[in-house]
């Protein structure tokens, strides 16, 4: 018989089982491809185990409900796509002011718009950063693989409790239907980090007198009345408007994401040190660029990838280290050039190569390596 | 050793399911490494749909098939568009009752009667999928029969057990008319 730790799944599925291993207790979504199936999972799942799942009227609705689900204490999350993704924008924001801890995947398809529902794009990396208005973090995750589906998505809870923050999962449509084989971890292998309490009472009456180490507890669920609310607030978040108070906290919900990266940043640096040519890639892409590194490498060119598995903050100093000792920087993905943005912002001297796809095709090693052979190297 | 394996016909045959049990049967009960991929259009039925499998000894990185080793075709749609992609001594297994390709010299074409085989056997045509796959198995050798047993009997839902595993011997005995 084959080893029951061992299962041959779909990425989405990896992530709803993830989530189920991080301890989600609530799933509120609507279902949309190439997203639905962490839906399905959930909506077996967490019935079953203790949770509940709600099938909402559509996704501003469903960003709502993990949001109320999350402040009554329980860890929460809903997944989507780009047309979906849109929609959320709005309340994204509002659980960044609100410091409430909600995980949402979006699995990126072909748009804008409706655009191609069953086909791949990696067109929301700079809506998983920019999407919602007004100054405010944003950790977005970025998997390649059906594991990193599984463990990035407990480290996307984790993250989410520990910051009180949103945190979003990009994936794509090939990473999220893909199949491969995965070992499920057991439980007390990966860490799972649980929101803390304030005291043994459950009370907290200031929910927001947190410094830049570490968010305040929210209190337990009916120990005691806090206010909750999209307007500036104090430290017991009623609203206020006394500029003090307002420019402290606008820098507060930002500054605790930049100001702990160490327990935030991650990528991956595939023979970066000596690297004349540096991919830099995100998801399938990744995947695509790390064979063509494979390729130039028994070629004899110094090729490497640098792939930010935390996309949101950029992991700038690592990449602009390796960048400058680069004499091409090679950005493949499928869009029209939203992560050659983030290069050009870290990158002075070395030479940008966009390679950019937005038909709907996947982008695979011989579109990437038919734009290398024409470079000088 | 790395194989690539193409699976195509129309929407709701069930190509895509038999490439995840194709990739069950190395992955799971082979110890192979495997990727699965698919892609298929907004159409809940009709409209082209290819799924890729990636068998291989080493990890695999890119998800899609690019150099075709072995394929299945159960339509004529399918056969015109992907043909072109299986490589030069590979193998293409179609279903002659709905699809037909010239001979050639660049690859070895399988004629196999699976829709009418099918239908005579079982009276319907909802286990097409897994008759095909297991023809396919039968003549590639990619798994072995004992692994893509286990892999139908994990994807069969409870009661249509048996009615699988029937599928697979019809699918199995077809190809060997073969010889």
């Amino acid at each position: 018989m084959a080893n029951p730790k061992y299962e041959f799944i779909q990425g989405n599925l990896a992530c709803a089982k993830g989530a189920a291993y991080a301890g989600c207790k609530f799933f509120g979504g609507y279902p949309i491809t190439p997203s639905t199936e962490i839906a399905e999972f959930m909506s077996e799942y967490l019935p079953q185990h203790g949770g509940k799942f709600i099938q909402m009227e559509d996704e501003i609705a469903s960003i709502g409900s993990i949001i109320g689900a999350s402040l009554t204490g329980a860890k929460a999350m809903t997944a989507t796509s780009g047309p979906g993704f849109s929609l959320m924008q709005e309340l994204l924001g509002y659980a960044c002011i609100a410091e409430v801890p909600i995980v949402v995947v979006d699995v990126m398809r072909g748009g804008p718009s409706t655009g191609l529902p069953t086909s791949p794009a990696q067109s929301d990396i700079l809506q998983a950063k920019w999407g919602t208005h007004g100054d405010h973090p944003s950790i977005t995750i970025v998997p390649n693989s059906v594991e990193e589906m599984f463990t990035e998505t407990v480290r996307a809870f984790n993250l989410a409790e520990f910051f009180r923050t949103p945190v979003i999962i990009l994936g794509d449509e090939i990473i999220g239907h893909m199949r491969e084989k995965i070992r499920i971890p057991e439980p007390g292998e990966l860490e799972v980090i649980n929101r803390s309490l304030p005291n043994n009472d459950g009370v907290c009456k200031t929910p927001y007198a947190s410094d830049l180490n570490k968010p305040v507890c929210l209190p337990n669920f009916g120990k005691s009345r806090i206010h909750v609310t999209g307007l500036n607030h104090d430290d017991t978040g009623f609203p206020t408007m006394d500029p003090k108070i307002v420019a402290r906290e606008n820098e507060r919900i930002s500054m605790k994401i930049y100001h702990q990266r160490n327990l935030i940043d991650k990528f991956e640096a595939l023979h970066c040190d000596d690297a004349k040519v540096l991919f830099l890639a995100i998801g399938s892409a990744a995947r695509a660029a790390e064979e063509v590194v494979n390729v130039l490498r028994e070629r004899g060119v110094k090729a490497g990838l640098f792939r930010p598995i935390t996309l949101w903050p950029f992991p700038k100093d690592e990449f602009a280290k390796y960048a400058a000792n680069a004499d091409y920087i090679v950005v493949p993905e499928m869009n029209l050039g939203q992560l050659k943005t983030v290069a050009e912002r870290f990158t002075k001297r070395t030479k940008i190569i966009p390679i950019n796809l937005v038909n709907g095709e996947p982008l695979g090693p011989d579109t990437i390596i038919s734009a290398v052979n024409h470079l000088n190297i | 050793m790395r194989k690539e394996i193409r699976f195509s016909g129309s929407g709701g045959q069930g190509v895509i399911l038999a490439s995840v049990i194709l990739g069950t049967a190395a992955a799971l009960y082979e110890n192979k490494h495997a990727v699965q991929s698919q892609s298929y259009g907004p159409e809940a039925r009709g409209g082209a749909s290819k799924a890729d499998v990636i068998i291989s000894d080493e990890p695999v990185k890119y998800p899609k098939a690019r150099n075709i080793d072995f394929m299945l075709c159960l339509t004529q749609k399918a056969a015109d568009k992907y043909l072109p992609d299986l490589k030069e001594g590979g193998l293409v297994l179609i279903d002659s009752d709905y699809v037909d390709v010239p001979e050639t010299d660049k690859y070895k074409v399988v004629k196999l009667p699976i829709s009418s085989t099918t239908y005579d056997k079982q009276g319907k045509l909802i286990a097409l999928n897994i008759v095909s796959l297991s023809a396919f198995v039968e003549v590639t050798k990619l798994v072995s029969e004992d692994s893509l047993e286990k892999a139908v009997l994990q994807a069969a839902p409870k009661g249509t057990e048996d009615f699988n595993m029937e599928a697979v011997k019809i699918g199995r005995e077809l190809a060997k008319t073969l010889k």
